[in-house]
């Protein structure tokens, strides 16, 4: 059966039917919600109020560390309204805000300004605070004033720190705060110029392009910088197999590195240019089979960390450019979890680890989200049709923008139910607000 | 076919066919009249992002001898400088009731993103560093007056072929015609790869001219050597320059050809580019005909051509 009213806040009802998923394991049981907390977890409970997860899994909410909201600056692509609306309809209960606005995200001030949009939308918003000031890679921004708001995570995304010594520094001074900085990795002298990945294709159609090697130099020396400070970092968006591989050697020698990488990392190649479709224009670029086959083995065999989305929502007239004044960047938040169902071929909880629990970890919001479904915990809840078919039609987004590259795509699994801090923000795949 | 985009479009096939037009538009461009009604009542816009005066030219004319309407968009007063979008321009272009746009733009791929918006044929004048096919359509004819057939014949083509959207397109008309292709560059000069090219590569040019029956100088632009991609332009003459001495290597019915305009004394010597060898004052005259033949193939209805 279907709910036909929304439920109030402080309502209680149980979610009926589903298997639970999430670090512990995987179980039939009904999950009832009193009050913004999980009450019960029990086979056969009951309640006046039911929400149907018949077939469903029943799953610990998404985090997104990666999501471009856009507001303040560019509110004509996204707002944290409808980015949030869009993250909650993708089964999100939370997306860190990445701070390249505009103005960026990089004093305690602005940051406020995000969070208390945040505060009504209907996923939980975080934010990234920048590293440096206004992300010029110039000169250290207030970490601590940022992280006093609650900041975990900091990163220049969008472009990626260039001076050694200053990322050095950085991570020297993040050590003491106990927050994670996270890189765009990017030489920017190698990458200069660039608009796809540099290969064949880019060759071909006459691109100029972004080498492998653009990405994997930086993520070189962040390794070497996490090994000389004993600081965490965290990888944006890996998307080369030679980024994966050292990732990979890293954490076999004990360094604290983190890695995650976006669905159209592992679902889309530079081919995809072809034809100058300017929605296949993101950064880093869409890269060879090679990578996207290495970026899929990483995600199998734990590598990599997250899926993220990179979220990057940008207006029509803007992506209606020449390929090479286009800006990059691609949605995310409405289609990731089914592209990793769709595409991936993992077990459930090992997708949803990706999904949920591995980046709230790495987010920093681990006693709110990606917990064990359990009594006491915080209701931030995603059910789950991984049967259900759809196909993505760009127009029925919730997103402000339409720059999805997989419109068309037939895809299997389909956010049903999402439920932030007890509300049912999204009932049978319609936002309820 | 419906656009002009690339050779890829044409095939060895096509390719045939738009010289056999030609050959009938060389004896139009002859006549003491030049002109036919082959195309009366088209309309065909120019859309030049980037400046050239000969192709344009060679266009234009190719228009007015087969009779069409032409209009220019002046891309330098409109209001493409007020931050219109690509797509709003040319859509605000085909509202007018146009025939063809005939498009030059400095960014790869534009003619393409152009053809998906709009009804009207697309012709590619030159995209960025990618594709160029009527040049490519008049050197393969340009080469078939002095030889009869392409097929077999050894190319070298010489010089930045990495930003040449000249040598792309002739690598695929060429090598679809059957000739035997060779780039000749330093390797900072070359695409970044050249997986899936049928052709061979040498950065020797001296060990190539004695074998070949065309050499393929392309332009050479002042700004690389700010790019860190040569040392100097004097440089690159004395290595890849088809100087004087050079010269002498080729066979004596090798022929010299160039895109233009010509940097005389960096890629070729004044006196090379005025040897019989050199057909470049050939490939501008031919350059109209093509035209002729490539308008006509995309908007002609085959009945008008009175030959
Ligand atoms: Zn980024």
């Amino acid at each position: 059966m279907s709910p036909s009213q929304p439920f109030a806040i402080d309502s209680a009802y149980v979610i009926k039917g589903g298997t639970v998923v999430d670090a512990t394991g995987s179980r039939q049981a009904d999950v009832l919600v009193k009050k913004g907390r999980i009450a019960a977890v029990d086979k056969a409970l009951d309640h006046k109020h039911v929400i149907d997860a018949a077939g469903c899994i029943v799953a610990p909410g998404l985090v997104d560390l990666h999501t471009h909201l856009r507001e303040p600056g560019r509110e004509e692509a996204e707002t944290v309204e409808s980015g949030s609306r869009a993250a909650a309809l993708g089964g999100y209960t939370a997306v860190v805000a990445m701070p390249n606005t505009e103005p960026a995200l990089d004093n305690a001030a602005a940051v406020r300004q995000v969070l208390d949009l945040g505060a009504t939308a209907l996923c939980d918003v975080r934010v990234a605070g920048a590293i440096t000031v206004g992300r010029r890679g110039e000169q250290l921004a207030p970490l601590g004033e940022m992280a006093a708001l609650g900041v975990r995570l900091f990163t220049d995304d969008g472009n990626g720190v260039q001076d050694s010594r200053l990322m050095r520094r950085a991570l020297e001074y993040a050590g003491a705060l106990g927050v994670t900085l996270a890189q765009h990795c990017e030489d920017e002298a190698l990458a200069s110029g660039g608009h796809m990945n540099e290969g064949a294709w880019s060759s071909r159609l006459g691109v100029p392009g972004i080498p492998a090697e653009a990405e994997e130099l930086m993520v070189l020396r962040d390794i070497a910088l996490s090994r000389l400070t004993g600081t965490p970092v965290h990888f944006l968006h890996l998307s080369t197999a030679g980024s994966v591989a050292m990732v990979g050697a890293a954490k076999a020698q004990g360094l604290r590195v983190t890695a995650e990488a976006a669905p159209h990392h592992f679902t889309l190649t530079d081919a995809e240019c072809a034809g100058y479709d300017t929605v296949f224009k993101v950064n880093p670029p869409l890269r060879g089979e090679a990578d996207v086959a290495a970026v899929r083995a990483a995600l199998a065999d734990g590598t990599i960390d997250a899926i993220a989305t990179d979220h990057a929502p940008h207006a029509l007239e803007a992506k209606e450019q020449p390929f090479d004044q286009a800006p990059p960047g691609m949605l995310g938040l409405e289609t990731a979890l089914a592209l990793g169902l769709t595409e991936l071929g993992l077990d459930h909880q090992r997708l949803l680890a990706l999904l949920s629990w591995q980046p709230a970890r790495i987010a920093g919001i681990s006693g709110e989200h990606g917990g064990p479904i359990v009594e006491g915990a915080s209701a931030n809840l995603t059910v789950i049709d991984p049967a259900a078919t759809w196909v993505v039609e760009p127009e029925h987004l919730a997103s402000r923008s339409r720059n999805t590259p997989y419109a068309g795509r037939k895809l299997t699994g389909k956010v049903r139910h999402t439920i932030l801090r007890g509300e049912p923000v999204v009932l049978d795949a319609e936002a309820q607000r | 076919m419906k656009h002009l985009l690339s050779v890829n479009d044409l095939g060895a096939d096509g390719i045939e066919e738009v010289l056999r037009l030609t050959d009938s538009f060389v004896e139009v461009s002859a006549r003491s009249i030049p002109k036919v009604p082959a195309l009366r009542g088209k309309t065909i816009v120019w859309l030049f992002y980037e400046d050239s005066t000969r192709t344009r030219l060679s266009f234009e004319t190719a228009a007015k001898r087969l009779s069409a309407d032409t209009m220019n968009f002046s891309v330098s007063t409109s209001s493409v400088k007020k931050g219109e979008s690509l797509r709003d321009t040319v859509e605000t272009i085909e509202a007018m009731g146009i025939d063809a746009l005939v498009v030059r733009h400095a960014s790869a791929g534009v003619p393409w993103q152009i053809s998906q918006w709009v009804d009207a044929a697309v012709v590619n004048a030159g995209d960025g560093w990618h594709e160029h096919p009527t040049q490519a359509l008049l050197d393969c004819y340009t080469i078939r007056q002095r030889r009869q057939s392409l097929h077999g014949l050894r190319i070298a083509i010489v010089g930045d072929v990495k930003h040449s959207r000249v040598a792309r397109s002739d690598v695929l008309a060429f090598t679809a015609l059957g000739a035997e292709v060779t780039l000749v560059a330093p390797p900072t000069l070359l695409p970044p790869s050249l997986e899936g090219w049928p052709v061979d590569v040498t950065s020797d040019l001296d060990a190539v001219l004695p074998k070949a029956d065309v050499v393929y100088l392309l332009r050479m632009q002042k700004e690389r050597q700010h790019e860190s991609l040569l040392p100097s332009l004097r440089e690159y003459t004395a290595l890849w320059g088809l100087t004087r001495d050079r010269a002498r290597l080729l066979a004596d019915d090798a022929i010299v050809m160039h895109p233009g305009p010509m940097n005389r004394g960096v890629e070729i010597a004044a006196e090379v580019a005025d040897l019989p060898n050199a057909v470049i004052t050939q490939q501008v005259a031919n350059g109209v005909a093509v035209r002729m033949a490539v308008l006509y193939l995309l908007l002609g209805s085959g009945a008008e051509l009175v030959a």
